[in-house]
């Protein structure tokens, strides 16, 4: 914009840069940071909607922290729900349904704190399979993995703390569990299970404790953690898919300023708008209907929200195995599946990165994503994980897809039993086999070009296909498979005999490496892709008199469909031309 | 952070793959090597003016909403219905303060985005990237800064300021986590956690009671095959005095009867009755994770928890007989006093609820 074009607008917004720059040094920032250029694609925008939700989740929070009680002091409900009057109820619960009944907005906002909490773990867990299965987090960007792992840690315990705060009948059947769970733990269960109800179950002070917890602690760590988390991603730069002119050493999309900020901006509101209409319309939680929480009720179906289900399952799905030793009892029947095999699982996932890293012996920075095909170990071993996860999940309905469909309980359980090895393992080979068969098509795509359907007799009364050249977009992804080799086996000794010291994590290492590597589809050499282009010109040659005569006699080509031809056509050729359509 | 000054010289020439040369102005980024598509709005000045009045009308739909908004707040009732369809009946000004709130944020982002898409620049550009890895000067220089610093700050001068130094920080957090003891308070006649967790209210010659109205039991108005769920009768004065529903998640039991001949065995260890005419009161805490258990199955005497689907057979001392609990649900020894009405004959054996470390311990 040149300065006779200047508005009063804009020359605001100058003179209030410039006050803050003479303060603070911004304009330096802004001059390297305005125009930043962030890639595009659809899977960058699931990072943005946690971000986004998690922004929600805060502010409808901080409004029901004006309303909510934490207390367990009982009263007696005398509210506009008529099933609960005259019943003795927690204040916590009180307060939880006057802010459903009569706050102006509170129910609203109850159901958006609830909705865009679910909204926050899906994008999370959706936001870190595109990451793995893309390979997003090699080098440099390992520690961020490790920061959004913790990120998805926190934020299953600020909806477990927030679950349990209305003091509704299923919250705090979910907190016995939990007691049952810390009892559970070896040797100190016992005292840390006192320490954290102030005494046996249910206690007084758990739910004040645990508003503590939800409202100050757990979103003060994820508010740093997500300040850390697009730090680096502001100072890395982001990462991009394959494409033409897409190198580790650049980035290729929109800037920030304007592009991305309407973009970036608008999606936050396009969320926040979203949560808020499903709030407006869609139940979630009625904790009205569950009833007061009491340590002798129960109702049947009990089900936690989904990302808990998993654990639930697990405990449903394990056998009942207790050791007692020197007298001490170890309740493996609980410990097991929801303390040691969470804590392997996410101890797993958050080495990963380094793992891989070993294994491909390569310290280059990467900044082109992996398509998921070209590393089918790793995809399949994320696939396998999923249905690990899922097989857990569906355990923790077990009872209601039970009833639902008819099924004996105890079938149920041992079906999910079998079905947590084998289905998994199953897993694994499917993917693995799929990714193996993509990477074979895309080697015959860059070898033979793209089949077109169109089918050529020779004079010679062969038959053959006519391919065209993929275009230069695809042919810029299907070239960026990179071929990595296994690492070779080291060496035992050296060359004057003497062993090597980093024979045995070496040897580790190369198996690993075969594990992941070993199996993939070599993309064409050079002299292969020019034998297969030739291939494509002969195919061409032959196709060449045909293609004239259609044009000679005005046959449009309309995609792979041959259009009517010409009305001053001659009549016999018409009929050549409909037949040869047939196989369009 | 990192970044570079982006500005280009003024008047920089950069070429493009179809031959051309474009000249960028500063601040502006070279275009990618990849196919530009020319919109509709980029080329028609009519398709232009009508997505700029579709962006102007969104804001302004927005604005409308808010003003919706605060009608509905006053106007709609706080018990007002309205039935939505495939969703059924809500309450209608909790789904109107929705609609038009949420409307008014989401055409908001609707305008911003499609003003992006439809107007604002669509040609890719590039950026450089540049190595995390900082240069050899400036590790160099900071590792230089190091040492400096190092040597200024005797660090390395006095071994004894740095053991001390570090002993003293590791100590530093003790009290802090010694404060965190008191999150139990230790009533002066309980001695651990453990002792606690085995007792419950029951005394020899307590009542027991309906668990919501609180009427003793007669053991003849049981049917067989009948379930009652049961407290102890002085369990409302317990909670008033402690203030707390702790007895209760202990001491909650269910009374089941069954024809005497169906009871293969009992927990008693000489085999005596613990019952009443074939009456036999059970803990109602699952030995699993302590969910309340109810669901009865009369016809085979199954329990079954409705948490984790743990299964016990009353007929036979409530073993396990599926799923993941491991201990059979403690049975309480009762009896009837003069009147008729069921009492318990001593606290229950057994510990109940989820098993802990000092369980079996005595």
């Amino acid at each position: 914009m040149s300065t006779e074009q200047i508005s009063g607008f804009e020359k605001k917004g100058a003179s209030a840069a410039t006050y803050v720059d003479e303060r603070v040094h911004s304009n330096s920032w802004l001059s390297r940071n305005l125009n930043k250029v962030f890639p595009d694609h659809w899977s960058f925008m699931l990072g943005e909607i946690a971000l986004y939700s998690f922004v929600v989740v805060l502010l409808s929070g901080v409004y029901l922290t004006l309303f909510y009680k934490p207390s367990v002091v009982e009263v007696i409900y005398d509210g506009p729900y008529i099933p609960l009057k005259g019943v003795t109820i927690s204040e916590a619960y009180d307060s939880a349904l006057a802010i459903s009944f009569e706050v102006r907005g509170g129910l609203l906002m109850r159901q958006i704190h609830h909705w865009s909490a679910l909204f926050f773990v899906v994008a999370i867990a959706v936001h870190m399979f595109r990451v793995f299965f893309t390979g997003a987090f090699r080098k440099p960007r390992e520690l961020n993995w490790v920061v959004g792992m913790t990120l998805a840690l926190m934020a299953l315990a600020a909806g477990f703390t927030g679950y349990s705060l209305p003091d509704d009948l299923l919250s705090g059947t979910g907190l016995r569990i939990i007691e049952g769970i810390i009892l559970a733990i070896p040797v100190i269960g016992t005292w840390l299970s006192f320490f954290v109800f102030g005494g046996e179950f249910p206690g007084v002070d758990i739910i004040s404790r645990l508003y503590g917890i939800h409202i100050l602690l757990v979103p003060g760590i994820i508010v740093a953690l997500i300040t850390v988390h697009l730090m680096m991603v502001w100072t890395q730069k982001h990462t991009q898919f394959p494409g033409p002119g897409r190198t580790d050493k650049n980035v290729v999309g929109y800037p920030l300023m304007p592009v991305y900020m309407a973009k970036a901006g608008g999606f936050f509101f396009l969320i926040f708008g979203l949560i808020t209409i499903i709030a407006g319309i869609v139940q979630i939680n009625p904790i009205w209907i569950f009833g007061p929480y009491t340590p002798d009720q129960v109702s049947a179906g009990t089900q936690p929200d989904w990302y808990i289900g998993w654990l639930d399952g697990a405990l449903r799905l394990m056998p009942s195995v207790e050791w007692i030793i020197f007298g001490y009892t170890i309740s493996l029947n609980v410990f097991i599946p929801t303390v040691v095999l969470p804590g392997l699982l996410v101890t797993a996932a958050i080495i990963y990165p380094w793992l891989e890293a070993w294994a491909t012996g390569d310290k280059k920075e990467h900044h082109v994503l992996d398509r998921p095909r070209n590393a089918p170990t790793r995809t399949a071993l994320g696939v396998m994980a999923i249905t690990f996860y899922v097989v857990l999940w569906i355990g923790g309905g077990n009872d209601i897809i039970a009833v639902g469909f008819d099924l004996s309980i105890n079938f149920m359980i041992w079906f999910l039993r079998f079905a947590l090895i084998i289905l998994p393992a199953l897993a694994f080979i499917i993917t693995k086999r799929i990714c193996l068969s993509l990477q074979r098509r895309d080697r015959e795509k860059l070898l033979h070009g793209r089949e077109t359907g169109r089918i050529l007799r020779l004079p010679t009364g062969e038959f053959i296909e006519v391919h065209e050249p993929v275009n230069s977009e695809e042919k810029a992804l299907l070239e960026s498979k990179p071929d990595t080799k296994p690492l070779p086996e080291p060496p035992e000794t050296d060359s004057a005999g003497v062993r090597n010291p980093k024979y045995k994590s070496g040897r580790r290492a190369a198996g690993l490496s075969r594990f992941l590597y070993r199996d993939t589809i070599e993309k064409p050499t050079e002299a292969e892709m020019h034998h297969g282009e030739q291939a494509v010109e002969a195919e061409d040659e032959f196709e060449a008199p045909l293609l004239e005569r259609e044009e000679a006699m005005h046959i449009a080509h309309d995609g792979s469909v041959l259009a009517k031809p010409a009305v001053d056509a001659p009549e016999s050729a018409t009929d050549t031309e409909d037949g040869g359509s047939d196989q369009s | 952070m990192s970044d570079e000054i982006t500005g280009n010289e003024p008047g920089q020439e950069v070429a493009r793959s179809d031959g051309s040369t474009k000249e960028l102005r500063p601040g502006e980024w070279p275009p990618a090597d990849v196919e530009h598509h020319l919109r509709r709005t980029d080329t028609d000045p009519k398709a232009q003016a009508r997505a700029v009045r579709q962006v102007a009308t969104m804001f302004m739909l927005s604005a409308i909403m808010v003003v919706l908004f605060i009608v509905a707040f006053i106007a709609i009732p706080r018990d007002a219905v309205v039935s939505i369809p495939f969703i059924g009946p809500i309450s209608a000004l909790n789904s109107a303060m929705g609609l038009t709130f949420g409307l008014a944020i989401f055409l908001i982002g609707a305008g911003a985005v499609h003003w992006a898409k439809k107007l604002m620049s669509n040609v890719e550009v590039v950026q450089e990237r540049h190595p995390m890895k900082s240069t050899e000067d400036e590790t160099e220089l900071a590792a230089d800064i190091y040492e400096v610093g190092k040597e200024q700050s005797t660090w390395a001068k006095f071994p004894i300021i740095r053991r001390t130094m570090l002993a003293a920080m590791a100590l530093v957090p003790i009290p802090f986590i010694v404060s965190l003891r008191d999150l139990w308070i230790q009533p002066a006649d309980v001695e651990t956690p453990s002792l606690e967790l085995r007792r419950t209210i029951w005394e020899p010659g307590m009542r027991l009671v309906t668990d919501i109205t609180y009427q003793p039991i007669k053991a003849d108005e049981i049917p067989t095959g009948g379930l009652v769920n049961a407290v102890p009768e002085n369990l409302l004065e317990v909670q008033e005095d402690e203030e707390n529903l702790n007895a209760r998640a202990k001491a909650a039991v269910i009374v089941v009867r069954m024809l005497p001949e169906e009871i293969q065995s009992q927990q008693s260890p000489d085999g005596e009755d613990w019952g009443y005419n074939g009456i036999l009161c059970f803990s109602k805490i699952c030995t699993h994770v302590g969910c309340p258990i109810a669901l009865y199955q009369q016809r085979t005497h199954l329990l079954l928890c409705p948490c984790h689907q743990s299964t016990f057979d009353l007929s036979d001392s409530a073993e396990v007989v599926f799923g993941p609990a491991y201990r059979r649900m403690p049975q309480l020894p009762i009896e009837v006093d003069d009147e008729g009405y069921l009492v318990a004959v001593s606290d229950f054996p057994e510990p109940v609820g989820p098993s802990f470390w000092e369980i079996s311990r005595p």
